[in-house]
């Protein structure tokens, strides 16, 4: 099972912005999306998760609100900003351009 | 629009901080419910779910802290953890804090003091207008042998200069010395004040602009204008009590009226290197001056104070005022007229006095500073000693080494500020006392403690920290963790390191002293010479009175000699005066007059070659009343008084510099300005005319008739001659109510009051030399204590060998005294250099003065053995068994 860790760095915090991107979302609920996505392959790890989670609120890419989650709990709510909307834009593109020339090489052999 | 969210990030994590660890508290607990949760829809029962969630959810702590740590401003934190800690450390030993803060406070207090006295006194601009291009000039003299460069100016001279130089420079002339006597008046009492003469634009080359009325125009400063007089804030305040209707009023000097025309700002101060800061009142010199002294070349009773004009500098003024000078003095071929001239900024005029004294003070200061860093730096040295296992321990687990010395400069950091803040306290009382002990300082107004010294005191505190931080944090912070944890009390490698970074701190802080030591030491014995030099009359219970009387009111010579002899009567009628007499000026009170004598029996001698002579009128009384002995001859009688006043009494230097080997009894004597014959009756004793200086060739003649209107009064008494000021000042207002006298004081006093700077200079350097002995004692003793205690087990080891207690006391103490002996060598090797830096300050003393060096050499090493004995005798005591046991 791949975990984050052994993910190319910085592709979990694609992960996190593409799952971000149709609606807020609370931790629990990121990690459950991009788990069910991703067809149970990717199990985002708590310990990996927050930390990012509050790295990239730190950087301006997502911010946060508190808001009532649907057990009507309050829980804390990301939703992707206009900069990481970009942000987006340029990790995917990048991400894009990476996995293709690995692609070119894998397939090679 | 990022860059707003992040700000609002950090500021919510940097002032928000407690609730963001709140929220992410509620984040995770939210997070591990909803787990358990679907740990229960997968069919588990709470319990299980429960203890599923938690594995699933992998060490809290260790996410909450990493998660923590993605958040801004973490350094900060770090370094606020890191001084709170350091701080509570620091609470814990209280007497090592209390003493560190002690001796941080003592040299950043005496460091900020001075520099605030240096930046306000010689750096900071003169409060007028563009000061930087005011300059002050004066005459010079190739054939001048005084100690003075600079000589003032006579007014004939000055006009010249001024329309010569108006091109490049404009010329004022101010002459400080005048004085005024107050007319009593709406019930005050008459005062003598101090007063200068200065030419009309004196005020707008300044800059000055007067805070009432206007100042003078070139109507008033003429001969035949209307008294005009401005006035000094201080005076209009004191003696007006700031009356806002002053301008226009009338004011009675020496029983004349005279116009007040306005009063001068408060910040107005005039000094310079001829005094000028006593200065009450202004007045229009050429309205003032009798008309002789402003056309003469031979009376210099002016300084010159200019402002260059754009594109002139001092040097180029100064030439061509040379060279004008040196034509004038070609023209008027005299040997009272200067052939030279010389000048400097104005500011330098004012404080070129202070300069090497107070710049030898910052020096002293800087190294009771220095002293103190190192002293703090040891101490530092020691606790990191102490604690050695505590940071070995430290640095095992992971901590690193930058922290480690983050720590160790956090602490001293800690301990500077403490001691910064003290000092500031220390700094700002020691000012105040200054600003009393010493108002007779030029622009000691000036001092006061502002943002710039804030600065300088936290720059100080930040050098101190780094300093003393760095020393004590690179002795500890070794790489070999392992030797230290394993170090036990038997194996000191670590320590001894320690013990001798610390001995060399102590070797240096040693040295310092004795540089210190030394300069203090050669100071007060100057001190000394001067307060013994001999005046040349015994001078306890004398006191002196001054009075001028105004020529308004005593026209003619008569009236003048009878007011004065009237008046002497009388003192000497006072019941416990013992003798009384009168004199113009009195020995150790000042220059206060000299002429060039020729000799009527001589052939002539070149103008150059005639000897200059202090002059002196006296009554017949006042040699046996001063009791200056007479050598040779007669004093003059009672009847030698107005015309018949023709007669002389040579000191034995004039006698000698007029004479030579012969006998100068029955010869004759002319001033060269002068007509008048004079016969040589007496010769007398040498008197000074000023402590400190060498004794000048004196003549005195009778005070009754050669055109005497001031005088002073010279009282003698058995005891207590204090006590016969106020009857004396009463008789003189019984004789005229309107007459004030001045300068009331003994001849102690007068030489008090010369030797003042003598006197604060070589207290002040004391007392820094004596605070770094004591601080060096301190080191030292601390070092040898702290020796001891790390070879206990040494010792006992010894002492159980037999090694006998005198050897065991004789080893510790060469241990203790080595650092104190090298650093006695060394700082007598650099005293001897330094001290030629002061030698301007010194009075018959020379800079390698022996009996200072041995005194200083027998304290020095006194006080080390004093500090050295206690810790040597505590080792020598030492029980073996328990030393033995002792881990």
């Amino acid at each position: 099972m791949g975990k984050p860790n052994d993910l190319v760095q910085g592709t979990l915090d694609l992960l996190i912005l593409k799952t971000l991107l149709p609606a807020a979302m609370h931790g629990w609920a990121i990690a459950k999306r991009i788990q069910q996505i991703s067809g149970e392959v990717l199990q985002v790890q708590q310990g990996s998760l927050y930390p990012a989670l509050h790295r990239l609120e730190q950087q301006g890419w997502i911010k946060a609100k508190w808001q009532e989650s649907e057990t009507g709990r309050q829980a804390k709510f990301y939703a992707l900003t206009a900069a990481g909307r970009k942000q987006l834009e340029n990790e995917t593109a990048n991400w894009n351009r990476l996995s293709t020339a690995i692609n070119l090489i894998v397939g090679e052999i | 629009m990022r860059w707003l969210s992040q700000l609002r990030m950090k500021t919510q994590v940097l002032f928000g901080r407690r609730r963001e660890i709140a929220r992410l508290e509620n984040e995770l607990a939210f997070h591990l419910e909803r787990q358990i949760a679907e740990n229960i829809a997968a069919g588990m029962n709470a319990a299980d779910a429960r203890t599923a969630a938690l594995r699933t959810f992998g060490n809290p702590a260790l996410l909450r802290e990493q998660t923590h740590a993605t958040w801004s401003w973490n350094g900060l934190e770090s370094l606020l953890h890191d001084v709170r800690y350091s701080a509570r450390s620091l609470c814990r030993a209280p007497e090592f804090l209390g003493l560190a803060v002690g001796v941080m406070a003592l040299g950043i207090g005496a460091n900020v003091a001075l520099f605030t006295v240096v930046r306000s006194v010689l750096l900071k601009p003169l409060p007028y207008t563009d000061s930087e291009q005011l300059v002050t000039l004066y005459e010079a003299d190739s054939h001048h042998k005084g100690a003075h460069r600079h000589l003032p100016v006579d007014f004939g001279s000055f006009d010249i200069w001024q329309s010569t130089a108006r091109a490049h420079a404009d010329l004022t002339a101010v002459s400080p010395f005048q004085d005024y006597n107050v007319s009593a008046e709406g019930g005050r009492l008459p005062e003598k004040i101090k007063a200068a003469w200065s030419t009309w634009d004196f005020f707008p080359v300044l800059g000055v602009t007067p805070a009432m009325g206007r100042s003078f125009t070139a109507q008033d400063d003429r001969p035949d204008a209307a008294a005009t007089v401005m006035l000094t804030h201080g005076f209009w305040m004191r003696r007006y009590n700031g009356d806002p209707a002053i301008v226009g009023k009338t004011i009675w000097l020496d029983a004349k009226p005279y116009a007040v025309i306005g009063v001068l700002p408060a910040s107005f101060m005039f000094s310079s290197a001829f005094g000028g800061n006593t200065v009450q009142v202004w007045a229009p010199v050429r309205h003032e001056a009798p008309p002789w002294l402003i056309s003469t070349f031979e009376d210099h009773e002016f300084l010159v104070v200019g402002r260059l004009r754009h594109g002139t500098t001092l040097p180029m003024l100064v030439g061509q005022l040379d060279a004008l000078q040196k034509q004038i003095q070609k023209s008027h071929a005299k040997p009272t007229v200067h052939d030279g001239a010389a000048g400097h900024s104005t500011l330098d005029d004012a404080v070129e006095t202070y300069k090497t004294p107070l710049y030898a003070l910052l020096a002293a200061t800087g190294c009771v500073l220095l002293i103190a860093c190192m002293n703090v730096a040891g101490l530092l040295v020691a606790r990191a000693a102490a604690r050695s296992k505590d940071q070995a321990i430290r640095a095992a687990l992971g901590g690193g080494r930058l922290r480690l010395i983050r720590e160790r400069l956090i602490e001293s950091l800690l301990l500077s500020a403490g001691g910064g803040a003290l000092g500031l306290l220390l700094a700002w009382c020691a000012l105040q006392w200054l600003l009393h002990a010493r108002s007779d300082m030029n622009r000691v107004d000036a001092i006061q403690i502002d943002g710039v010294v804030g600065a300088f005191t936290a720059c100080i505190i930040a050098v101190c920290a780094l300093f003393s931080g760095l020393i004590a944090a690179l002795s500890s912070t070794g790489k070999d963790v392992l030797s230290a944890l394993q170090e036990s009390s038997r194996a000191h490698s670590g320590g001894k390191a320690r013990a001798q970074l610390r001995r060399l701190l102590l070797a240096l802080q040693v040295g310092l002293t004795v540089v210190l030591l030394v300069g203090a030491g050669l100071l007060l014995k100057s001190y000394q010479r001067l307060r013994s030099s001999d005046l040349g009359v015994p001078v306890d219970n004398v006191l002196t009175m001054q009075l001028s009387l105004p020529d308004a009111r005593y026209k003619q010579p008569a009236q003048q000699a009878a007011f004065f002899e009237h008046l002497i009567e009388r003192v000497r009628g006072l019941p416990g005066v013992e003798r009384a007499a009168l004199v113009s000026t009195a020995p150790g009170e000042g220059w206060n007059g000299d002429q060039t004598m020729s000799v009527i029996e001589h052939p002539p001698l070149p103008m150059t070659e005639m000897p200059d002579i202090a002059v002196r009128g006296a009554d017949p009384g006042y040699f046996a009343a001063i009791e200056l002995p007479l050598l040779r001859g007669r004093i003059f009688t009672s009847d030698e008084r107005l015309d018949r006043a023709h007669v002389v009494v040579l000191s034995r230097l004039a006698a000698r510099a007029l004479f030579k080997d012969e006998d100068p009894l029955g010869k004759h004597i002319k001033a060269s300005t002068g007509t008048t014959t004079y016969e040589v009756v007496g010769v007398v004793g040498d008197t000074l005319w000023n402590v400190g200086e060498p004794p000048m060739p004196t003549l005195y003649w009778p005070i009754y008739g050669n055109n005497y209107s001031f005088a002073t009064i010279v009282v003698r008494s058995t005891h207590d001659v204090e006590s016969l000021a106020l009857p004396m000042q009463r008789v003189v207002s019984a004789l005229d109510p309107d007459l004030p006298v001045s300068d009331v004081m003994t001849l102690q006093e007068a030489i008090g009051k010369s030797t003042i700077d003598s006197a604060f200079d070589s207290m002040l350097v004391l007392a820094f030399a004596v605070i770094a002995l004591l601080l060096a004692a301190t080191g030292l003793y601390g070092v040898l204590a702290y020796l001891v205690a790390q070879r206990t087990n040494e010792i006992g080891i010894r002492i159980a060998l037999g090694a006998r207690r005198e050897n065991v006391l004789r080893l510790m103490l060469a241990d203790g005294l080595r650092p104190a002996l090298f650093g006695l060598v060394t700082g007598l090797a650099a005293s001897a250099v330094v001290v030629r830096q002061i030698q301007a300050m010194l009075y018959e003393t020379a800079p390698l003065d022996p009996t200072v060096y041995a005194a200083v050499t027998a304290t020095l090493l006194l006080v080390a053995a004093l500090a050295c004995l206690l810790p040597a005798w505590r080792a020598s005591r030492l029980d073996p068994m328990q030393a033995l046991r002792s881990e």
